[in-house]
């Protein structure tokens, strides 16, 4: 670089012909796009749309109670004047299957909103912040971490106060609340250390120096650079909080016998294992899509969010 | 001399060291220790100096980015460093930044026009909101970009374009001091010369005052009325730029002039290049005394015990501030402000013959010894062949691709 070449390098050209105006592209329109093109993200989509219609109108799939058994068919097989057949006591079990899906749907939904809230909040303060209160609440959330979900979750479904079991919402409620406190941690360490990746970056230096308050600089500049890895992981998280809810629910611990739950009648169905394995198949089935739908939308997002692995 | 909108007084700037489980402070980086300078109104300061001598520190406690350990900034007689909140936020209209890497001063998911009109959202009572979306295109026009892609992204832009838009953000509040934090050095030479005239050009509208950080000696010169050279997180030298320039008197200064190419092919090998041995000290660790003494050929025992004061020294035809104890002038180089010539066409003549002639007069005056005939014939021969002009390509429009915009 020398003083000539500066001198010599030719004169700023009118730049208005730089292109037509083009169309906005903004990175979340991009990410869309290159989502659309994904047979992934279809596939898993509409499977997520089934549940979630299932869980809203379970009455469109079917028209059979769940909750009135027919003892004298107990234990028929599928096709025996139903389609799933009837487990031990004698329900429909694909009415029950239909109506389980609402049971999981509002679990792993609630329960990766309200992580997603605690957790991102906690992560954000703790990255953005930094210093003592970063140290403060990362070795909170390591002293959650630490305890293992499923007998953290027992202590504290057992230790609640029997307010929680006197309506449906109220049951899944509980649910919830246990998988949150005990599954915040992890999108909040996810989310700090975006927010710290995004922190130093020079446009946020800049909104600084034009004088933004903390809250704007986090609202309009860290949050929607930070975001990207937290809906990924979220979205994975949800199919796995619905495993976890089934897993609760066959414990015992989860949801109880009045409500219906895929986690219940897997649980109901062990007892028939050898013989009668479809009142064992179907709920079972219905769980591994959910989860599959919800991992597999996750994978999507994350390929199209994340364009190196495009 | 007009008045002075922005002064440095000894600012400090030290990082400290932690180690060990406790985070105990074992130690200091002395990033900026010491800088005192004023800017006045309208005027260019360079800030030169090599990688880690602490110049990207110093703009940004200008700007209040980070706080002083020692110091103080004081904008048109008020003190910034001990502002309350509301102040600072009134203070941060006039004195804006501009950073080095285009790729990262503009948020990603933000429209361009969101970008520049964020200033007024932040400081709504500059712009009534009605105004604002016009402002921020009379900005794009002002900085030479197409108002109507207001509703673009940043990576829809070039890295000379995006520069632009930080410059439009930098300026949308009319500050009266712009930090420029090193904003050409990640930009290629035809796009810096672009960017740099823009900049003159706002000043001459604007009435802008710079500061001007860079460690490319050439740009720095191009662009500023006063140049200081910093070493180790002080300044060594501070003056006119024919001062610092042609009469350096600090031997770091003299070293680093040195350096730099020369673009006149017939002084290649006369010049003496001063070359310095040994790194640049730790800045954790800085030396004694005079901190350039363990590099400089100059030393005496005096500079490893007393650090040379920044003040004024004789530089042969007058005096300017330079931190040596043994300051003087030494002709390095002769180098030329060449800022206000015509641009040199020499390599955009279409006339062939001249360019051939020119190849073959440098063959005996360029290599300095005596060349046989033979040997110069066929330096003529090959500087003929070099040259584009004859077969193919047209030099007339070579000359016009290089002004095509490099955007598309």
């Amino acid at each position: 670089m020398t003083e000539q070449s500066i001198v010599e390098a030719p004169p700023t050209v009118d730049p208005h012909d730089a292109g037509e105006v083009g169309e906005e592209r903004s990175l979340a329109s991009d990410a869309w796009r290159a989502m659309r093109r994904n047979p992934l993200f279809w596939v898993s989509a509409v499977m997520i749309a089934v549940f979630v219609v299932m869980a809203a109108f379970p009455g469109l799939f079917t028209r059979t109670d769940p909750t009135v058994p027919v003892l004298a068919e107990a234990r028929s097989r599928p096709g025996d004047g139903t389609w799933f057949g009837r487990d031990i006591q004698g329900y429909d079990i694909y009415a029950r299957c239909i109506y389980g899906a609402r049971a999981s749907i509002l679990v792993g939904l609630f329960t990766s909103i309200g992580t997603v809230l605690l957790g991102g909040t906690v992560g954000v303060i703790a990255g953005y912040v930094g210093g003592w209160v970063d140290s403060l609440l990362s070795r909170i959330g390591d002293v959650f971490f630490a305890i293992p979900l499923l007998l953290g979750a027992i202590i504290f479904l057992v230790s609640l106060p029997d307010f929680f079991n006197n309506n449906y919402l109220l049951i899944v409620l509980k649910v919830v609340l246990a998988l949150v406190v005990l599954g915040w941690p992890s999108l909040a360490r996810l989310m700090r250390s975006s927010v710290i990746q995004v922190k130093p970056n020079d446009y946020v230096q800049a909104a600084r120096a034009l004088g933004a308050s903390p809250g704007r600089i986090i609202r309009s500049h860290v949050l929607p650079n930070a975001l990207a890895p937290m809906i990924v992981v979220a979205t994975i998280n949800l199919g796995a909080y619905i495993a976890a809810e089934a897993t609760l629910s066959f414990l015992g611990i989860g949801l109880q016998y009045p409500a219906i739950s895929w986690g219940i009648d897997i649980s109901s169905a062990i007892v028939g294992l050898r013989t009668t394995p479809h009142m064992l198949f179907f709920p079972g089935m219905f769980l591994s899509l959910a989860v599959l739908a919800f991992i597999m939308l996750g994978d999507a997002v994350r390929d199209a969010l994340d364009p190196k692995s495009r | 001399m007009p008045e002075v909108v922005l002064s440095a007084h000894d600012l400090v700037k030290h990082y400290p060291i932690k180690k060990g489980v406790l985070r105990r402070t074992v130690g200091h980086v002395k990033a900026v220790d010491g800088v005192s300078f004023d800017l006045h109104k309208g005027e260019t300061l360079g800030i030169v100096g090599e990688s880690g001598c602490g110049k990207s520190t110093l703009g940004r406690l200008l700007m209040r980015l980070e706080e002083p350990t020692a110091g103080s900034v004081v904008f048109e007689g008020q003190d910034w460093s001990g502002a309350s909140a509301r102040d600072t936020r009134r203070l941060r209209r006039d004195i804006q930044i501009v950073f080095q890497d285009p790729y990262t001063s503009l948020n990603p998911r933000m429209t361009v026009g969101d970008i520049i009109g964020e200033p007024f959202e932040i400081h709504p009572d500059v712009v009534p909101r009605a105004g604002r979306r016009k402002r921020v295109q009379e900005l794009l026009d002002l900085v030479g970009l197409n108002p109507e892609h207001i509703n673009r992204y940043p990576h829809q832009f070039s890295g000379g374009q995006r520069q632009r838009i930080g410059i439009a953000r930098g300026i949308a509040l009319n500050p009266k001091v712009l930090v420029c934090d090193e904003p050409v050095s990640a930009l290629d030479v035809s796009v810096q010369a672009q960017v740099v005239n823009l900049m003159e050009q706002l000043q001459d509208e604007l009435g802008l005052a710079y500061v001007f950080i860079a460690h490319d000696l050439s740009v720095v010169r191009h662009i500023s009325d006063r140049v200081g050279v910093m070493y180790l997180g002080k300044l060594a030298e501070i003056g006119e730029e024919d001062e610092v320039y042609a009469r350096p008197t600090h031997p770091y200064t003299q070293a680093l002039l040195s350096a730099v190419p020369v673009p006149d092919p017939t002084l290649r090998g006369k010049r003496e290049q001063i070359v310095l041995v040994g790194d640049v000290p730790s800045p954790a660790n800085p030396p004694s005394g005079c901190r350039f003494h363990t590099r400089c050929w100059k030393a005496q025992d005096v500079c490893s015990t007393d650090e040379p004061e920044l003040v004024q020294r004789p530089d042969g035809r007058g005096s300017h501030l330079s931190a040596c104890h043994f300051a003087e002038v030494r002709r390095v180089v002769e180098t030329t402000d060449v800022s206000g010539e015509n641009p040199d066409d020499r390599f955009a003549s279409p006339d062939v013959s001249e360019l051939s002639d020119a190849g073959a007069g440098l063959g005996p005056a360029g290599g300095g010894e005596s060349l046989g005939s033979a040997q110069a014939g066929s330096t003529a021969r090959r500087a003929e062949a070099t040259n584009p002009a004859p077969e193919g390509a047209d030099p007339a429009r070579l000359a016009t691709d290089d002004h095509q915009d490099p955007t598309r």
